[in-house]
């Protein structure tokens, strides 16, 4: 069973129908027991890092996702989530996250040419590393497959778990992979067929 | 890089789709729900529906159809018509919606951009502006074209902008139903004006129309219609082959 973990942040109804359209049994809670139980955790996230961060603390769901984490299930942040699983961001002053994959999260505008939007929103290509594993959900995916963004913040200094880049002026953190703990800058759950097979893959891997 | 994106509109009323739909390969012409199945699978990069229904029936109506579409289609989906309160945002957020697009309720109650945008963040508020021209200058309408408001529309777009909304609708009243080509003098006003993603719409009678669009404005970031796609005249396919062809960007 997937779960996806709500600590009331944002609308969790189509990320909810992506997983039971790639024939995954889910459930959407806060109980650290099913999170406990279930075979994979997605944490979502829309807004702001800081807000988001002191909601999963406040529920003391951060130390559930932290140990499920270390217990080797896999993981699946996506868009804030997927920031979330950083160390720290600098979104708004400084804020820290869960630590579960090396790096740090800062705005785009520090990296991309001024004449460019923020947010990043839309569809925009992926380049994936060239080094796929069984265990990548970019298994059955291509380079050029685009995908949904929608951000003003990026994750930097993790070259090592990096899995999939877009560019926007700059080379931006599409995704990236620590062990069993990824995440997707992007919205799957809006990325068309390209967002099913990467939910279906991650459905997959194998703990 | 960032792609352009094509949007086909939906306008709902009493739970079908308006504005005559001319498919014959779908069975049941009229439901939005087929209808955004159809688009999606043809490449349609964001969905748009509009609620026209004045009826609270039908607006119960809507949302079933919504949280239907939100379930079986997975690409972006922006909901407007009838959004006037916090709640109203609510109430579409909570059956799929990705986005909300506010128009006379923004002009009725401004604070409600800065709101929304507060609760739900700039990228969920999508400001659509119907837009004339009167006197030699842009005004905006209110109550789907009807009513002048007085207001300055770039000013407005800008304002609203300033307040939090994360994307605009532009809606040229002057081009929409001529399918004579978007409204690039419009446009070119509110890219100068506004750094969110801009979104034409109005005017859309051929391929060779959004070529036009984004040829002209680079920084015009979508094209959205309804009629051409709907009657078949264009598909989204063959736009974004020759839009491709033409050296502009797309996710095919």
């Amino acid at each position: 069973m997937v779960a996806i973990v709500d600590y009331g942040v944002g609308n969790l109804f189509s990320l909810k129908s992506s997983f039971a359209r790639v024939g995954a049994e889910v459930t959407v809670t806060g109980d650290p027991a099913v999170l406990h139980a279930a075979d994979r955790i997605v944490l979502p996230g829309v807004g702001a890092f800081g807000d988001a961060a002191a909601k999963l603390r406040a529920t003391g769901l951060d130390k559930t996702i932290i140990d499920e984490a270390h217990r080797g299930k896999p993981l699946l942040g996506i868009c804030l989530g997927m920031q979330l699983l950083f160390d720290r961001s600098f979104e708004y002053g400084e804020h820290r996250g869960l630590g579960l994959v090396p790096g740090n999260v800062r705005p785009i505008s520090e990296v991309i040419p001024a004449d460019l939007k923020i947010p990043h929103i839309g569809w925009n290509a992926l380049t994936l590393t060239p080094h796929r594993d069984k265990n990548c959900i970019f298994r059955d995916n291509k380079n050029g497959d685009h995908v949904y963004f929608v951000h003003s913040y990026y994750a930097a200094d993790c070259a090592e778990s990096v899995t999939a880049v877009t560019e926007y002026g700059a080379k931006l953190t599409a995704a990236v992979q620590n062990g069993n703990v990824y995440g997707t800058q992007f919205h799957p759950e809006k990325s068309g067929p390209v967002g099913l097979t990467i939910l279906k893959s991650f459905c997959e891997v194998t703990p | 890089m960032i792609t352009k994106r094509i949007i086909p509109c939906l306008d709902v009323k009493d739970g079908r789709v308006v504005k005559g739909v001319n498919f014959q390969c779908l069975n049941d012409v009229d439901s939005p729900v087929e209808l955004a199945k159809y688009y999606s699978e043809n490449g349609a990069d964001e969905l748009v529906f509009y609620d026209i229904t004045a009826s609270a029936e039908g607006r119960k109506l809507f949302t079933d159809i919504l949280t239907q579409v939100a379930s079986s289609v997975f690409i972006p989906l922006t909901v407007g018509g009838g959004i006037n309160t916090l709640d109203d945002f609510d109430r579409v957020l909570k059956c799929g919606a990705d986005k909300v697009s506010v128009n006379s309720g923004a002009i009725r109650d401004p604070d409600l951009v800065r709101q929304a945008a507060q609760r739900y963040g700039d990228q969920c508020v999508v400001l659509s502006a119907d837009v004339k021209r009167v006197d030699g200058g842009f005004r905006v309408f209110a109550k789907g074209g009807r009513e002048d408001t007085g207001m300055e529309a770039i000013a407005w777009i800008r304002r609203c902008v300033d307040m939090g909304a994360g994307e605009v609708v532009v809606n040229s009243i002057d081009t929409d139903g001529v399918k004579g080509g978007f409204d690039i003098e419009l446009l070119d006003a509110v890219c100068a004006a506004v750094s969110v993603p801009v979104i034409a719409s109005g005017g859309a009678g051929s391929i060779a129309d959004f070529v036009e669009l984004f040829r002209a404005l680079p920084k015009v970031d979508a094209g959205l219609a309804a009629s051409i796609f709907h009657f078949g005249e264009v598909t989204i396919p063959d736009l974004k082959n020759e839009l491709d062809k033409n050296g502009i960007l797309v996710r095919k």
